[in-house]
């Protein structure tokens, strides 16, 4: 039954490699991604490991390529993809691409140097511009003042002293930051206790930081002081707030002279930045292309190395031992990669590989395609399948779909959903190219054919409750008709129709009458077919879980377990439950009220809950005038026999396996044991120098299915509560079908609810008014349906369809105690990486 | 016994086509098995599913109740006008 049906065959392999092709053996293995390797230094410690340098060697490479493109992304040059994957480097390009990265690193660590001393040069001349320009203006106020004294000192008498002291008023000029100005400003008035005045002028355009390329707003100020003592002081400050003081001549000529030279020297300043500028763009583009492929290459380095860590080194340390588990499907593979591998290094020795014969469970590995991956990750979700089991995945691919569409059956939804699975269907190839980070979204990707699938099985099932969008179709002519005249029809406010007078005796062609759409009492009808429907199906689907059962005892080699465990289980099973869903079948067929026999007309016609209870507990209730008790002759007695044999079920399985085991056991107690040990001599032979490494842990792992070396009293716990969680859940699991119908139910009476409160709400009036009203209301419809009736009914459908699943069908065959299988392989490594 | 034979024979036989004539001639290859199980497992739930729903409604043992609006309206479209 294809791939799907059990796990891979797995096989535990050796690799003899030798140490110049270790490298192109393990690049060539993780490209065709088929094997697992297993760790053969568990005890040795990560920096004690062999290849501990290669791999600090990758790490420091790492960094250099992470720094580039840091420095790759600050400069906004685009990084364009890697069109075909490249490969791991052979070792001599391994230090042509170490050299190569050393280089383009020191080269951009240069460049940002240079850059960063230039714009340092360049940010001081702007400042200088900036105090030489404001300064202007507060000499120019000064030189104002300095005339008014200059009239003044005409006609007063301490003229001289006047300009002496004007004389000996020095002064500094600088920049500094903003937002330190109030405190600056505060600071020099304490030094100087009022006797320094300061004038300051913002700066209108932002500068930038050199080495943060942060945008600065910074102050010019000019601070007018007396004497050298007050000087010394003042300086002290400005260095304290990392203030820039700059020379500034006096004299306004001098000042003049001073702005012209700073602004040629800007000038050739930028010219220098400019071009180291395009320099830079031109070096960093250069890298950029090469970018992606570099940063591939080297995480698939890593993981070599990371790989070739598990290995062993033989004593001789002529070889490389390594052990992996590979599905023997792939061994050719597995072979041709190893030979590529020895050929790409020209080794005349060729690498070796060894299957060898273990105890121990082999990891369980499900090949899927694109359609059963889905799937396959809603049963792995539960727990991996233990190895070589069978696997529930493959009947999930349609016993999933159609519970869910039990529940979600509307033709309308139905479509809704299929669309939209479809269109992710078709875009497959362009929308898996895009990947998205939205997690929602990511989730809704992966379950593309899921969804798909419950679309179309939503379609039919609704197109068989006759439901779309809560409104039916009468496409086939309705099997009712109206017997009344004109007269009658009026008079009265409603008609119960009389199936015998008014129905035409064959059913509606598909599903259910469109009739009963518009009926008062349409649930009454649609509970009764509904939850016979949830209990059939739901009685089959665990029937049908227990038959899997046979197939794991018949693969296992337990072939008793199928007559003491399987067989009372499913007698036990059919004779209660298959037998209540029999009985529906039977009612349906015989009760009508055409009927010529008093007992199978309308009014007689039994429940079957109430019969199935009377039959659990011996006891009956007494039929009305004319009717019968049971549907057919002999149905007491055939009920009584019924019950007892399932009782006598019970106890088969309860003590069936539990004494079988133990009769097993004394029989072959010696053989047994001899038997063992010849087993650990073979193994301990083929295994040579690795069999002190994995030692006993493969005893205990063996016994997952037999219960040989398990005492008597535990095996008898362990059926105990078997027994009891089936029987139990043979009742609780049927009720819990009931849940198909629970929703459905709901489902329907909701989407009729939101056409009845808000579309019929547009659908009223017949003007213009109303043309505008059924928009509105429309778009509120639409948004509800999809929002409520798709969307949220769909997640508690799924979610109910997927415990349905979990607990009612796999709880019958299912152990899921294995371990997935996880590949070395290139790309899965690599897209991890880029998730994280 | 409301029976009729047409129904049940063609959705039988289409189910039927679908579920057990379909399976042979699947394509060969690593998907042939999975391909055969899930055209098998359709065929059989759709059928039974189709079939709950026409058993069900074989034998009528209550009729809809409908207000007299509704029954006009459906004796004038649904093509069974009133008898006088």
């Amino acid at each position: 039954m294809g791939a799907m049906f059990r796990s891979e065959e797995m096989a535990l392999c050796q690799l003899f490699i030798q140490p110049e092709a270790a490298y192109t053996s393990v690049s060539e293995l993780g490209e065709a991604g088929t094997v697992q390797f297993r760790d053969l230094n568990a005890e040795v410690n990560a920096f004690q490991r062999k290849f501990v340098n290669e791999v600090r060697r990758c790490d420091e490479m790492e960094r250099k390529l992470r720094y580039i493109e840091a420095e790759v992304h600050k400069d906004k040059v685009p990084v364009p993809p890697v069109k075909d994957m490249p490969r791991a480097p052979n070792p001599r390009e391994i230090i042509d691409l170490e050299a190569h990265l050393e280089k383009t690193e020191n080269e951009i660590l240069e460049l940002s140097h240079n850059a960063i001393n230039l714009k340092q040069n360049y940010l001081e001349l702007t400042e200088l511009r900036h105090v030489l320009e404001k300064t202007e203006a507060f000499f120019a106020a000064q030189e104002e003042i300095g005339m008014d004294s200059l009239t003044k000192s005409l006609i007063a008498d301490e003229t001289g002293q006047q300009a002496a002291t004007r004389g000996r008023l020095g002064f500094v000029a600088g920049v500094v930051q903003r937002e330190r100005v109030p405190a600056f400003e505060r600071m020099l008035w304490r030094i100087s206790r009022g006797n320094v005045f300061l004038r300051r002028a913002e700066l209108d355009k932002p500068l930038e930081d050199p080495n943060t390329g942060n945008e600065i707003y910074k102050t010019v100020f000019v601070a007018f002081f007396q004497g050298e003592q007050l000087k010394s002081r003042i300086k002290k400050v400005c260095s304290g707030f990392h203030a820039s003081l700059y020379p500034c001549p006096p004299s306004n000529t001098e000042r003049q002279d001073m702005v012209k030279g700073v602004r040629t020297r800007l000038e050739d300043l930028n010219m220098v930045l400019n071009q180291t500028r395009d320099h830079r763009q031109r070096v960093l583009v250069s890298v950029a292309k090469e970018l992606a492929s570099w940063s591939i290459m080297v995480r698939k380095m890593k993981a070599i190395y990371h790989t070739l860590n598990l290995f062993n080194m033989d004593v001789t340390k002529k070889c490389l031992i390594g052990e992996c588990w590979v599905p023997t499907a792939d061994l050719p593979n597995v072979q041709k990669a190893l030979a590529d591998g020895s050929n790409a290094c020209g080794s005349s020795i060729p690498s070796f590989l060894n299957c060898i014969e273990t105890d121990e469970v082999p990891p369980t590995f499900n090949r899927t395609n694109r359609f059963t991956r889905g799937f396959q990750n809603l049963i792995d979700a539960y727990g991996v399948a233990s190895y070589r089991e069978c696997n529930p995945a493959l009947y999930t691919t349609i016993t999933f779909p159609f519970l869910f569409a039990v529940m979600f059956g509307d033709l309308g939804h139905g479509c809704i959903m299929a669309l939209f699975g479809a269109w992710m269907v078709i875009k497959e190839v362009s929308l898996s190219a895009k990947k998205s980070n939205n997690e929602i979204w990511n989730i809704f990707f992966a379950g593309r054919y899921i969804i798909l699938l419950m679309g179309c099985f939503s379609m039919y099932t609704g197109l068989v409750y006759n439901d779309i969008f809560s409104k039916s179709m009468n496409i086939f002519g309705s099997s009712w008709f109206v017997p009344y005249d004109d007269y009658t029809l009026e008079h009265s406010k409603a008609f119960s129709l009389d199936p015998k007078a008014s129905y035409i005796d064959t059913p509606y062609f598909i599903g259910i009458d469109p009739i009963w759409q518009t009926a008062e009492n349409k649930i009454i009808f649609l509970n009764s077919y509904k939850m016979k429907l949830s209990i059939i199906f739901g009685v089959l689907h665990m029937i049908f879980g227990v038959c899997m059962s046979v197939v794991n005892y018949n693969f296992f080699k337990r072939r008793y377990s199928i007559i003491l465990e399987f067989l009372p289980q499913v007698i036990f099973l059919c004779l209660l439950f298959l037998y209540m869903v029999f009985m529906m079948f039977f009612k349906w067929v015989a009760y009508s009220t055409l009927s010529e026999d008093p007992a199978y007309r309308q009014g007689c016609a039994p429940s079957v809950l109430i019969l199935f209870i009377n039959m659990m507990l011996f006891s009956s209730t007494e039929p009305e005038d004319d009717c019968k008790e049971f549907m057919f002759e002999g149905q007491g007695t055939i009920q009584r026999v019924f019950v007892l044999v399932a009782l006598c079920c019970i106890p088969v399985m309860l003590l069936g396996k539990p004494l079988y085991l133990l009769s097993a056991k004394k029989k072959h107690v010696k053989p047994e044991q001899s038997n063992g040990n010849v087993n650990q001599g073979i193994e301990l032979q083929e295994q040579t120098d690795i069999s002190e490494v994995q030692p006993k842990p493969q005893a205990k792992s063996s016994g997952g299915h037999d219960h040989d070396d398990e005492p008597f009293s535990e095996i008898m716990i362990h059926q105990g509560i078997h027994t009891i969680e089936y029987v139990l859940s043979t009742i609780s699991h049927t009720a819990s079908y009931l849940r198909l119908w629970a929703l459905s139910l709901a489902h329907a009476e909701l989407s009729e609810v939101l056409w009845n409160m808000v579309l019929t709400f547009g659908l009223k009036d017949h003007n213009y008014i109303g043309a505008i009203k059924l928009y509105v209301a429309f778009f509120f419809w639409a948004f509800f349906t999809l929002a409520i009736l798709v969307m949220m009914e769909g997640l508690s459908a799924f979610l109910h369809t997927l415990r349905l699943h979990w607990v009612e069908f796999m709880s019958k065959f299912y152990a899921g105690l294995g371990y997935i299988f996880q590949p070395f392989c290139f790309k899965t490594i690599l897209e991890q990486e880029d998730e994280e | 016994m409301g029976v009729s034979i047409l129904p049940i024979a063609i959705f039988t036989v289409f189910w039927g086509v679908v579920g057990i004539v379909c399976p042979f001639f699947a394509p060969k290859g690593p998907n042939r098995g999975i391909i055969q199980v899930v055209l098998m497992l359709t065929a059989s739930t759709c059928w039974l599913f189709w079939l709950c729903a026409y058993m069900a409604q074989m034998n009528p043992l209550i009729g809809p109740r409908l207000s007299n609006e509704t029954l006009i309206w459906i004796s004038r479209t649904w093509g069974n006008p009133i008898s006088d």
